[in-house]
């Protein structure tokens, strides 16, 4: 899909649906949403830009590769569920602090965090296949480096397998 | 919320308000331990020398986890512990008595030698492709299997361990470990399809999934529900889990693909898994029904048995051999299952144990035996005595276990399963029981005189892979000799083992101390 429309669009669209995936994560707590939903819609989002601009642009884009946001997802939500350890209440107990910036009250909680976890994961691993997915039907990449004929090859094969055999003889 | 802190609200009807003892959190400390670890590995996926040593200390630290858990639980009774503060049978509980708390130790166990015997067999492609992470993730679905108190989150680990089962099983993506994950796959997917219609309709029945809280409500409603096709339904899927008679064909056609230390994992852990479910469901909750479906059961058993020891009388590559070996295991517990009185349990009970650290092991034997003789086939292997006298002693007693002969561990169960079948009267079980070990003792000796006493054939002489294989070292050792010492000491000394195994069936047929630990206020609401 290389059009000019979508290629003009993309950016804006990946911006917004990503701001509207946190907004969807962050409402989930007492409405529909959550960190599901919301790690879905991201996901679509950096696919959207994914079909737009290529795989590698979205590498880049996201810094760290897909399956260590999953891992980070994972492990932050292991975290939240441990923190009630500390505060004598069973395990995966919601805890509540109610920190005020600049004079308004904000409730944070293990619960958002848990769901900040499952949002990760379900980004991370939905992006990781889709980018898989577009990586194979990209006629691009293949036009940068294209796969040598299996004619080509095998001069190489022998080469690289000369020296074990010689090696053998030798031995 | 801030408003709520106002209201005055009775939360002792909902919430736990005591805080629980620290010793407590053991009972959820194994999954979590290995869930967080499998995603810090996924986050370091990269650096893959770390992946090893980081692997190896989860594990251990698993197994001194569960072995607390188990002194815990023998001495102060089933430990509970409920997710969220909500009280049962709303908040899913974890639960661990005897007979949960032994299945993850010895788990334990058998993820530990895996583990050591991973740094030799997989390579760094294969680190780099997740086997440590995928690892550590299997671990958590089989310890959290083993712990959980809730018949549905039963159903969330089998998933977990299954998803992770996939990504092992096709490590390497080699065609032919594809074709064997896609049999794998689709009977495994049957499967768990099969147990959550199951699990559906229990709660259609009962409006609970809590196990303790299903406890004796079975009996109530006998007369009412239709619980025979209930049982039969979690029967099914359990058995295919389990690879018994009419549904154990996807197991030898899949367990020979992937490297052979994923195989040791699955036939130790993941058949263990299904038993485990089947008596815990069946004998725990479910004991009338059982009782109607016994010869039933005891006719899949027989069946199980035999075709495991025949398939490994006929079968010439050493891993589909291995893999009937563990079918024959499955039919011996079915047996167990089948009869159903506490001798019977515990005898089933023993034998898992038994089959968890030998099947782990000869897998792992058949593994080292290809590394050394260069081949997977038992026309073409020979000569390791020769090469190796201490490896060959240690398999020669692995398969002393497998056939269930003495000195080793296979012996007891063997003896418990016989005694429990004469005692009922069911002499055709006791007899199938004594076949399938004759035949599989045929099976065992035959691998011992081709591979071992054997000299190595000459009609193949271009497979240069036999006489550069390095000498083993401690990464081979460690796991063999320590699984080999622990069937040996279970065979030796097996009274410890003997009264846990009886602890363990008796809590399955008076669960009170089970349902205590979770309701400690007396009966669910």
């Amino acid at each position: 899909m290389n059009t000019l429309i979508l290629r003009t669009v993309a950016p804006g669209l990946t911006a917004l649906m990503l701001l509207f995936s946190i907004f969807v994560l962050l409402r989930g707590h007492n409405e529909p949403g959550g960190g599901f939903i919301g790690g879905l819609i991201a996901a679509s989002a950096l696919a959207i830009y994914g079909i737009a601009f290529g795989v590698g642009a979205v590498r880049r884009a996201m810094r760290f590769h897909p399956m260590t946001i999953a891992g980070a997802g994972l492990f932050m939500s292991t975290i939240s569920g441990l923190v009630s350890i500390l505060f004598g209440v069973p395990f995966m107990t919601g805890l509540w602090i109610y920190p005020s910036f600049l004079g308004a009250e904000v409730p944070l909680s293990t619960v958002m965090s848990f769901d900040l976890g499952v949002y990760l994961v379900v980004l991370g691993s939905i992006v990781s296949i889709a980018l898989a997915l577009e990586q194979d039907s990209e006629p691009e990449e293949q036009a940068v480096a294209p796969l040598p004929s299996p004619a080509e090859l095998r001069p190489e094969v022998k080469k690289r397998r000369d020296p074990r055999r010689r090696a053998k003889e030798s031995r | 919320m801030a408003t709520a802190q106002s209201v005055p609200v009775d939360l002792s009807a909902a919430l736990v308000l005591s805080p629980p003892p620290l010793g407590d959190w053991l009972v959820v400390a194994p999954v979590v331990l290995m869930i967080g670890l499998g995603a810090l590995l996924m986050m370091v996926r990269k650096s893959v020398r770390l992946h090893g040593a980081i692997a190896v200390a989860g594990l251990a630290a698993l197994v001194v986890v569960d072995a607390a858990l188990l002194w815990r639980v023998s001495t102060h009774g089933p430990v509970t512990m409920v997710m969220g503060r909500w009280l049962p049978p709303f908040g899913i509980a974890f639960t661990a008595d005897i007979l949960g708390s032994v299945m993850a130790l010895v788990s334990a166990i058998v993820g530990l030698a895996a583990g050591f015997f991973g740094l030799r067999d997989i390579d760094a492609a294969g680190r780099r492709y997740g086997f440590f992470p995928f690892l550590m993730l299997l671990m958590a679905g089989v310890s959290g299997a083993f712990l959980t108190g809730d018949i549905f989150n039963l159903y969330v680990w089998f998933e977990v361990l299954l998803i992770s089962s996939f990504g092992l099983l096709i490590l390497g993506s080699e065609p032919e470990q594809i074709e064997g994950a896609m049999k794998y796959a689709l009977l495994n997917l049957i499967g768990t399809t099969l147990f959550l219609i199951a699990v559906g309709y229990l709660y259609a029945i009962f409006g609970t999934l809590n196990m303790a809280d299903l406890v004796g409500r079975a009996t109530l409603m006998s007369e009412r529900a239709p619980l025979t096709t209930l049982t039969a339904l979690f029967i099914l899927a359990f058995a295919m889990k389990a690879a018994a008679f009419p549904v154990n064909f996807w197991l030898p056609a899949s367990y020979h693909t992937p490297r052979i230390v994923v195989s040791a994992l699955f036939g130790g852990l993941l058949t263990k898994v299904g038993i485990y479910s089947l008596l815990r469901v069946a004998i725990m909750l479910l004991p009338v029904e059982r009782e109607q479906l016994s010869i039933a059961i005891a006719v899949s058993a027989v069946l199980t048995m035999m075709v495991g020891a025949l398939g490994a009388l006929a079968q010439s590559d050493t891993r589909r051999l291995v893999g009937y070996v563990v079918i024959a295991g499955i039919g011996n517990m079915m047996a167990g299952i089948a009869i159903g009185t506490p001798a019977a349990v515990s005898g089933a009970v023993l034998y898992a144990v038994h089959s968890m650290v030998t099947m782990t092991a000869l897998y792992l034997v058949v593994g080292e035996a290809a590394r050394l003789g260069g081949s997977w086939s038992l026309a073409t292997l020979g000569g390791l005595y020769r090469r190796s006298p201490w490896f060959a002693s240690a398999s020669f007693l692995l398969m002393l276990a497998a056939a269930g002969l003495p000195p080793m561990s296979g012996l007891w169960p063997k003896v418990a399963l016989l005694k429990a079948a004469i005692d009922i009267g069911a002499w055709w079980l006791a007899g199938a029981i004594l076949g399938s070990a004759f035949i599989l003792t045929l099976a065992l000796a035959r691998v011992l005189l081709l591979a071992y006493w054997r000299p190595r054939p000459q009609t193949r002489i271009d497979a240069p892979t036999a006489v550069v294989a390095p000498a083993a070292d401690w990464r081979i050792i460690l796991p063999l000799g320590g699984l080999t010492v622990l069937t040996l000491g279970f065979g030796l000394f097996p009274e410890p083992l003997l009264q846990l195994a009886q602890a363990a069936a008796e809590g399955l047929a008076n669960p009170q101390a089970y349902i205590h630990s979770v309701f400690p206020g007396g009966a669910a609401p």
